[in-house]
């Protein structure tokens, strides 16, 4: 991590953030990274093949397996249990090897706990307050939800871990978002994620370990909680995160991890003292009025470029010359949108709900009541993509699914789907998507695609419209 | 890793902020299991411009890249640091870089040169001017030289020793194995393993 090198010396209060990291420090030394113990590993395909590579050539092995949890997701064809692409197979079958070698935990395409890494490991319990959690995924920032350190590494680093259980870290600044107010009704946490991002910027956050915080964020969910935390990389932050309190207590309890017991009670004891001290400093601080937020989508190819549902596309030539404003324009002409556009007449081919940003059952739940009695628009391809099968497993046993195929949906198997384009699920060039995913990147649903990010609720009510929209602007059923 | 020291080359100006490791790598070159190779994808769609800047031919050997602030942005994969170099890059400079592309960088040989924005805007006129610019990036003295510019980058001076010896941190970790394994024998007995519950 980059951030400051001078340790504070000072006996002032802590942060969340700071009491985590300090509790992990293996060694400390003058001038040095400190060497940062890593209370789980979470391993995909895509990243870690490298890795094992590594491992078996200076003939190392894995210091801790029961710390590590592998899945396969980015690969995953969520249509069939069967990879047509042979260099995606490979890459599948290469994990199983890996795991089977090494004596990880895998979950497989077919298993009832596979999903995405990082709809996993909430679901399991093995994310927990107080935590170090890494995976070779920049979305590892989602389990900070929970007051856990998480962040996403390199293959290099992702080596580092499986032979030491540690990772060499500079440590990062701290920087505090703190939401005051209240979420509007029909305002969500993806609104108010992308809302902070075109505030602050893609690099708003670079360096810093960030603590979401004030009223708006502690009425969150959990799940509300893990769609803030996960795109806290989208801003550049090293990690998001949110101390624990009652909410995150009432959704680890019972889990197949969670601690049991007496342990149970020794470990709400530490988790309460991990709140950030009333006397502790923050290197920076953002303000946020939530309840100035409303509906938000992006127009543009990076996750800062976004505005209001009820805004136009933005007329570059108003923006300061320079980066910005040449950014805007390359944008614009990619997405194929003219400035002054109003936003909600913007026509959309595909809408894709699902993702580790919001494939939980909460967004499952959202989409289906804005969908139920209605039907898709003519011609538009929409799908839902739980975000692991158990998610799937919930949703079918409420009658979920049942919402969605009537509506004219497409009820799929867990994956990270159209999320990335590294499976069949993509955009043909110049298609146009409405998207619950995290990244509006040039080619990033597919070559030549076209991503509008947006919450659940819009892109169920895109999907009954056509065009982007709010559940507010679809007629009575 | 190769040590590094010195490194003297030409330069490219990539006019172009917030470069996301999407447009660095795709995402369809994810799906291989190999560390080599992955020069032939870098930066695939945009060379498909044939007005784009990596096709012109007078910057055709440069092996320092300079581009927009926030370079490197996006996801966590090594695989875009692992096309720069396959491709024959062995610095980047921007004024700002994402962290987890800084960090990937250093583990893979390929200098993150960060300058003020107004070095990097005077660095790439100068190279738009004369693509045969010399550029030095020096390690040993944290600086870089082109022409009349002289500019400071900073590197913590572990890495940057790492990287004149050509060190992996590996093996240096290992060396701290006492201290792992003392921490392990006082962590909290609440904290979860990933071995299946009944």
């Amino acid at each position: 991590m980059q951030g400051a090198e001078t340790q504070r010396e000072t006996p002032m209060g802590r942060t969340l953030a700071e009491k985590v990291w300090d509790a992990h420090v293996v060694r400390r030394a003058e001038g040095e990274p400190d060497l940062v113990y890593v209370d789980l590993h979470l391993v995909h395909e895509v990243t870690s093949p490298q890795a094992f590579d590594g491992l078996r050539l200076a003939g190392r092995g894995v210091r801790r397996p029961d710390l590590t949890l592998a899945t396969e997701d980015h690969n995953v064809p969520t249509g069939s249990l069967v990879i047509e692409d042979p260099v995606s197979r490979k890459q599948v079958e290469t994990l199983r090897a890996n795991c089977a070698e090494f004596g990880i935990r895998l979950h497989s395409m077919g298993d009832a706990g596979q999903g995405i890494v990082h709809v996993i490991g909430p679901q399991l319990g093995v994310t927990q307050p107080g935590m170090t959690i890494v995976c070779g995924d920049s979305h590892t920032s989602t389990h900070g939800a929970f007051g856990a350190l998480a962040f996403g590494i390199g293959t290099s680093e992702v080596e580092h871990v499986l032979a030491t259980q540690t990772l060499q870290l500079v440590r990062p600044r701290t920087m505090a978002v703190t939401v005051t107010g209240q979420l509007q009704p029909g305002v969500t946490s993806k609104d108010l994620v992308l809302a902070l991002i075109a505030q602050v910027g893609t690099g708003g956050g670079q360096g810093h370990v960030v603590e979401y915080r004030g009223e708006a964020v502690r009425a969150l969910s959990m799940e509300g909680r893990m769609t803030v935390c996960n795109m806290s990389i989208e801003w550049g932050a090293r990690a998001g995160m949110i101390a624990p309190d009652a909410t995150t207590y009432a959704y680890l309890q019972g889990r197949p991890h969670a601690p049991q017991g007496a342990d149970w009670d020794a470990a709400v004891a530490a988790w309460d003292a991990l709140a950030t001290d009333a006397d502790a400093e923050y290197d920076a601080e953002v303000f946020l009025d939530a309840s100035a937020v409303t509906p938000f989508v992006t127009w543009g190819t990076n996750p800062g470029q976004g505005v209001a549902l009820g805004a136009d596309v933005p007329d570059p030539s108003s923006l300061p010359a320079g980066n910005e404003r040449e950014a805007a324009e390359r944008a614009l002409a990619y997405m194929g949108l003219t400035a002054g556009t109003p936003m909600r007449e913007i026509a959309v081919d595909t809408v894709f709900l699902g993702s580790c940003t919001n494939g939980r059952m909460e967004d499952l739940r959202a989409a289906a009541q804005v969908v139920k009695g209605r039907k898709v628009a003519d011609g538009i391809r929409a799908m839902v993509v739980p975000g692991s099968m158990l998610v799937k497993l919930q949703a079918e046993q409420e009658g979920l699914d049942k919402v969605f195929t009537e509506a004219g949906f497409d009820w799929r198997n867990a994956g990270c789907s159209m999320c990335l384009g590294m499976n069949p699920d993509t955009l043909a060039p110049g298609e146009r998507s409405a998207s619950t995913s995290n990244r509006n990147f040039e080619g990033r649903q597919g070559r030549g695609g076209r991503t509008h990010l947006v919450s659940p609720e819009v892109a169920a009510a895109t999907a009954i419209r056509g065009r982007l929209s709010a559940p507010s602007d679809l007629q009575e059923v | 890793m190769d040590p590094f020291t010195t490194h003297v080359g030409h330069a490219v100006p990539l006019r172009r902020s917030d470069v996301d490791t999407d447009q660095i790598i795709p995402s369809d070159w994810l799906k291989r299991v190999e560390r080599t190779g992955f020069g032939a994808g870098l930066f695939s769609e945009w060379r498909e411009d044939p007005a784009f800047v990596l096709n012109d031919a007078r910057y055709a050997d440069a092996s320092v890249l300079v581009a927009g602030e926030n370079f490197g942005t996006g996801s966590s994969r090594e695989h875009a640091v692992w096309a720069l170099t396959d491709f024959g890059f062995r610095a980047v400079v921007s004024s700002r870089f994402a962290d987890i592309f800084r960090s990937n960088a250093l583990k893979g040989g390929l200098l993150p040169v960060q300058l003020p924005a107004d070095v990097v805007d005077a660095l790439m006129a100068a190279v738009e001017a004369d693509p045969a610019l010399q550029v030095t990036v020096d390690l040993e003295a944290r600086e870089l030289r082109a022409g009349d510019l002289v500019a400071a980058f900073p590197l913590d001076h572990i890495t940057r020793w790492r990287h004149m010896e050509g060190l992996a941190d590996i093996g240096l970790t290992l060396r701290q194995e006492p201290d792992i394994a003392a921490y392990e024998a006082v962590r909290p007995p609440h904290l979860p393993t990933t071995a299946p519950v009944a």
